[in-house]
């Protein structure tokens, strides 16, 4: 996988430099934080208006100096009211900016990364990874935007808490408050080291997931295959092992779960049995007020919380930071395959001239597949390129439209560096047709479309008809407006070729690569399309992958490739003359199609 | 796009779905119960173990100036005790609410799957792979969710109770607040999650839809890229980022606006017992531990509460999930067997289709009255332009589907009456969409099987696939698939042969298997099989002439009908259709000559 390793990852970064690294990246966060957190505090300030009311009446206005006064009890009440009113709201405001400036920064940070993915040429190079790129995106960003709707504000909140309990209550008694903090302290920093077991728990559930997952796939997208081996019964043992092994994980890190979160009840039994011996014993020395004890009660409940939360919320915390991290990784993995941008060269539209000079490539950590070649593609010549599998074509392809660089050397079009060359007039000129004739799940026309944008249904039908495709285009049920289905898979992998060739014919470009772009239809459809091809080609620059080598024979000159190497070129007759390795993979093409 | 099903969800049905999730764990239910329960009691306990040590040890040390150690010691021990019991009463509800939603979660995936390997291909072929794949993952899911907070929800109904009873006992007049003050929690808990849970699947369903646009996006990246779409597909992904950001806004607003309001509710209701109380104390009606006790009661007995708002938001959701998978659970059709073996075991069959038709929608007929001979150990071609139907008699003759009319017959018998199993036995069939499971290389050739390392490398060499399973790392147990080696279309077809040749089919069916595979490894491949002297009577769809040239004889298929058999040199004779396909590229070769002499002769 030394392709995936090309893209960052950012383990190496420590915490922190990714939470400054992520707020540089979405500014939104930081924006009016200050208030926010400001509001944080006077909500927080809400948790300790009960114990104070609690301990003001039973000090001052039930065995005050004066006996009972209802009076005092009724303001007490009244102030403590409006100070619940007030942090109230300073509650449902701080949530609000939260959720405001978290969502809006994330927002962008997930555009953000999902542009920059388009220019990396990891996306078009490994497909295996596409999934996870997809996960950077999506799943990583929710994980960030769930902590902060739930555990994010938790955590805020049980700061506050515990810092303004701690506060009143070493008002109180600084030798309670300290008592307290013992029952609690250990338990604080035992809260690290359940996360971290717990977390290692977890993490073996969703690595379950992810087998169960794939072992349940195999039931779907295998269905063809376990039928006609009939493998139901190993297929369905592997999924009954895989459901199980999540089960019995998921049972575990529940187990973990519920010991770490009772612990807090415990040990507040333990403060609470503490605070009432000593703070009884305080009183009787005259050091503590009935009320102040009493208020002590109701304080030790607010640090339940914080403890049974712990765990989780810090959990939490770790897996949004990594995915923040993960998302970080991607934008900070430099684009490859960059756009020089506005200072880009611009090329006048008409014929193109290609130039490669010395170009070698070799894919992140494998070997070369294209060794030291110079070659050039004069304009408006038909040009076949010739080869077996691993030969290096379809790498020729992809650096002859800038679908990556070369490691060494350089490509030029009409004299121009291609890494000079600003995209959108690059893409205007240059435009190449891949074998896959990938489909957006939408009608036929609107894939079609999508190679000239604003295109109307006369122009897209136009565009069929030149390529002799009306015919195929009356076929379909509903014409431009039949729908595709994901990934194409309503129509036949010829027809998805069609689509294609006719998507790319729309943008009109100057040079037209074409990566065996019609190894899917039959014989006498492929011979159709080639005519057609070579009718609307004219006048501009094409180069085409042809597995079928019928396509060579039409050809104004044919590059052989072999190890990554040009060895031959030279037209069609002369390269039959000569033998060698087009020789040899013609003859071989003659005996299997005559 | 995502559509949510818009039936009515009802109350009902919610506890239906309940009732199912206990009446298949009664045992696990009854334990959290059990355990919930000591919780919701030990809850109310220490309210009034607080208020009776209030009453008994501490108010009369202040009053007096001193105490007896007795006490204190029987203070601190109850006070402790009954908070063990409680944290006791905590793990068994946590633990077993798990055990018994992951145990429902396994079963029914389990159920899901079994359905999915039972029913047809024509099934499969009408719901979407990703549908049936969320619906073994997060509807099974979904479905269980909330069997987690149920016995909590449960627990907390009989610590309502308890401390309704013990707030009576200890005073009526304050017994009333509490009256108001608890009904009104879980009201607003009812009414947030009434109006958080839509609002939470529209976020969620919007998390699905930005997943689809991300995922097609960077799954046709060479078509975004070679046509210079970037800007206008980060629009599109924007645009949906956007709704989701403000779903989530919603969300949020919602959460942020009911939290402090449920916090304050029990706030309010210790300041009215403060008020109340007090009041009666100096009236000489309360003790000021009755008051603590109360108050102490509302502070601790809030939170709980909110365990039955999660059931109750987590239930539309679950009985959607849950419909979803009863639609699969209840999906009918799947192919009966019947218990007919073939008497030979290692001859090759004799094949009959008799006048078979089949159709994938009424609309359009794929194959109409198909009729078709072959004698064992003979070799056919099926020829045919795209679309003419090859690959669905293909799969029709392994019975991965039935036919609308007509019947296949192996070795006299109709696939239909075959014990299951038996044909797969006997018959393979190699398509062009290889499938690679996630597995070691032998274990994608033998799948299984009884089968030596000496056959799975014959095999492999029978498909031209010897040689870069040796230069893998791993030989035979290198691991290949998603998280493994990645391979070639060629690679893959190649080993998809080896799959089906391990297995000595009496009936090997090839469809346009090798059309990934470069041409002159193809021609070693199909010599390989000529050679082998396999037991197989075979059936192999090609264009290519070479694979033609190997065959006895030809079929000539157009529009899922035979158009024309007999030796290829008959063929070209006798079909037009055939000579046109089958000469193509040399009528373009000598049309292209001619055209290329007239230029010459021009000049």
């Amino acid at each position: 996988m030394s392709v995936a390793s090309s893209v960052g990852d950012g383990r190496a970064a420590g915490s922190w430099r990714t939470i400054r690294r992520g707020l540089a990246l979405s500014p939104e966060i930081k924006q009016g934080l200050a208030a926010t957190l400001a509001l944080a505090l006077v909500a927080t300030a809400g948790r300790i208006v009960v114990p104070i009311a609690v301990q003001q009446t039973i000090d001052r206005g039930l065995t005050g100096p004066a006996g009972v006064d209802l009076d005092f009890v009724r303001w007490v009440c009244l102030l403590a009211v409006v100070a619940l009113v007030v942090t109230a709201w300073s509650a449902y405001a701080m949530n609000v900016r939260l959720f405001r400036a978290s969502e809006a920064g994330l927002a962008t940070l997930r555009t953000k990364a999902f542009r920059h993915v388009h220019d990396l040429s990891v996306l078009t190079q490994n497909t295996e990874r596409r999934g996870s790129l997809v996960a950077r995106v999506t799943t990583d960003v929710d994980t960030l935007s769930q902590f902060v709707q739930w555990g994010g504000i938790l955590m805020i909140v049980s700061v506050g808490q515990l810092i303004v309990a701690t506060v009143i209550m070493a008002i109180y008694s600084w030798q309670l408050t300290l008592l307290v903090w013992l029952c609690f302290l250990p338990l604080f920093i035992l809260l690290r080291h359940f996360q971290r077991i717990v977390s290692a728990a977890y993490s073996v559930v969703r690595e379950r997931v992810g087998i169960m997952l794939g072992a349940i796939s195999e039931s779907v997208v295998g269905a063809q295959a376990v039928r006609a081996y009939a493998i139901e019964q190993r297929t369905q043992a592997r999924i009954d092992e895989a459901v199980e092994n999540h089960r019995s994980a998921a049972v575990r890190a529940q187990r973990l779960v519920a010991l770490t979160f009772s612990t807090g009840e415990v040990i507040a039994g333990i403060a609470n049995a503490a605070v009432v011996v000593v703070g009884v014993l305080l009183g009787v020395a005259g050091d503590i007020t009935l009320g102040k004890l009493l208020a002590f009660l109701f304080l030790v409940t607010l640090f339940v919380g914080p403890v049974q939360v712990g765990t989780e919320v810090l959990n939490e915390a770790q897996n949004a930071v990594a995915g923040w991290r993960r998302v970080l990784g991607v934008v900070d993995t430099p684009a490859d395959v960059a756009d020089p941008g506005p200072d880009g060269v611009v090329l006048p539209r008409g014929p193109i001239d290609v130039r490669f000079e010395n170009v070698s490539y070799a894919y992140p950590g494998g070997p070369t597949v294209l060794h030291d070649l110079t070659v050039d593609i004069p304009p408006r010549s038909r040009i076949a390129v010739v080869g077996e599998t691993g030969s290096g074509k379809t790498t020729f392809a992809k650096l002859l439209t800038r679908l990556m660089d070369p490691a060494t050397g350089r490509v030029l079009v009409d004299g121009v560096d291609l890494r000079d060359i600003r995209f959108d007039s690059l893409r205007d000129r240059v435009v190449m047709v891949p074998q896959e004739g990938f489909l957006f799940d939408d009608t036929v026309g609107a894939n079609i479309r999508y190679g000239r944008p604003g295109a109307s249904d006369e122009d897209v039908t136009l565009a069929l008809t030149e390529l002799g495709l009306a015919d195929w285009l009356d076929g379909l049920p509903s014409g431009l407006d039949t729908r595709v289905g994901q990934r194409g898979e309503s129509l036949s992998a010829g027809e998805r070729q069609l689509v294609a060739l006719a998507r790319a014919y729309l943008a009109d470009p100057d040079l037209l690569v074409l990566d065996e772009a019609t190894s899917a239809v039959d014989p006498a459809t492929e011979v159709r399309l080639a005519r057609a091809l070579e009718g609307i080609t004219r006048g501009r620059t094409a180069v085409t992958i042809a597995h079928r080598l019928s396509t060579a024979e039409a050809a104004d000159e044919v590059f052989v490739f072999d190890d990554g190497r040009l060895v031959q070129r030279g037209p069609h007759r002369e390269l039959v003359a000569r033998g060698g390795v087009y020789g040899r993979l013609h003859a071989a093409w003659v005996t299997q199609s005559r | 796009m995502v559509t949510e099903r818009t039936d009515r969800v009802t109350l009902r049905d919610g506890f239906a779905l309940l009732g199912r999730g206990i009446r298949h764990e009664p045992l696990i239910f009854t334990i959290s119960i059990v355990g919930s329960a000591v919780f919701g009691a030990a809850t109310v306990a220490t309210s009034i173990v607080i208020g009776q040590v209030t009453d008994r040890v501490i108010v009369p040390a202040f009053q007096e100036g001193r105490t007896a150690t007795g006490a204190l010691v029987a203070a601190a021990a109850a006070i402790i005790g009954v908070g063990t019991v409680k944290a006791a009463g905590i793990v068994v509800r946590r633990y077993f609410a798990g055990v018994w939603m992951q145990r429902l979660q396994a079963r029914y995936r389990r159920r899901v799957t079994r359905q999915y390997l039972k029913l047809p291909l024509s099934w499969h072929h009408r719901h979407p792979t990703g549908r049936l794949l969320s619906n073994a993952n997060a509807d099974v899911e979904a479905s269980w969710w909330p069997m987690a907070p149920l016995p909590m929800a449960v627990g907390v109904l009989v610590m309502l109770v308890v401390a309704v009873v013990s707030m009576l006992l200890a005073d009526v007049v304050l017994a009333v607040i509490g009256l108001l003050v608890f009904p009104a929690i879980l009201l607003i808990n009812v009414v947030y999650q009434r109006r958080i849970s839509p609002l939470a699947t529209r976020a969620q369903a919007l998390r699905a839809e930005l997943s689809a646009v991300a995922h097609e996006s960077f799954d046709g990246a060479l078509v975004v890229k070679a046509l210079g779409r970037e800007a206008d597909e980060t629009t599109r992904f924007a645009e949906v980022a956007d709704r989701l950001r403000e779903a989530n806004v919603r969300v949020g607003r919602v959460r942020g606006a009911f939290d402090p309001i449920l916090e304050a509710m029990p706030n309010l209701g210790v300041l009215a017992v403060l008020l109340v109380g007090v009041a009666r104390i100096d009236a000489g009606l309360l003790e000021p531990g009755t008051l603590v006790q109360v108050a102490y009661l509302l502070t601790i007995v809030a939170f709980p509460i909110r365990a039955i708002g999660w059931v109750l938001g987590e239930l539309p959701r679950a009985v959607v999930g849950l419909r979803r998978v009863d639609d699969v659970l209840t999906a009918t059709g799947a192919l009966p067997y019947g218990s007919a073996r073939p008497s030979s075991t290692d001859e090759p069959t004799d094949l009959r289709v008799d006048r078979v038709s089949y159709a994938y929608d009424e609309a359009t007929e794929t194959l109409s009255e198909i009729s078709l001979d072959v004698e064992p150990g003979r070799i056919v071609a099926m020829v045919g332009p795209t679309g003419s139907g090859k690959s669905t008699l293909a799969s029709l003759l392994i019975r991965l589907v039935d036919p609308s009319s007509g019947a296949i017959l192996v070795d006299g018998l109709d696939t239909r009456d075959l014990a299951q199993g038996v044909l797969a036995d006997n018959a393979a069939l190699v398509f062009q969409q290889a499938f690679i499971f996630e597995d070691s290389i032998r274990d994608n050739v033998t799948l299984g099987r009884d089968v030596t390392d000496d056959d799975v490398w014959a095999a492999l060499r029978l498909a031209q696939a010897d040689g870069f399973v040796a230069a893998l790392p791993g030989g035979l147990d290198s691991l290949v698939g998603e998280r493994g080696t990645s391979l070639s279309g060629g690679q893959r077809q190649r080993l998809a042969l080896a799959r089906a040749l391990v297995g000595r089919p009496r009936l090997l069916i090839l469809d346009d298997a090798t059309s990934a595979v470069d041409p002159d490894v193809e021609q070693r491949i199909l010599a390989g099989l000529r050679d082998a002297a396999l037991p197989s009577t075979v059936v192999v769809v090609a264009y290519r002439r070479a694979t033609i040239a190997l065959a006895d004889e030809v079929v000539y298929v157009e529009n899922g009908r035979v158009m024309a058999r007999g030796t290829h040199e008959e063929l070209l004779a006798s079909s037009p259709g055939y000579l046109k396909l089958l000469t193509a590229y040399e009528r373009d070769a000598a049309e292209r000559a001619a055209l290329a002499e007239d230029e010459e002769f021009a000049q």
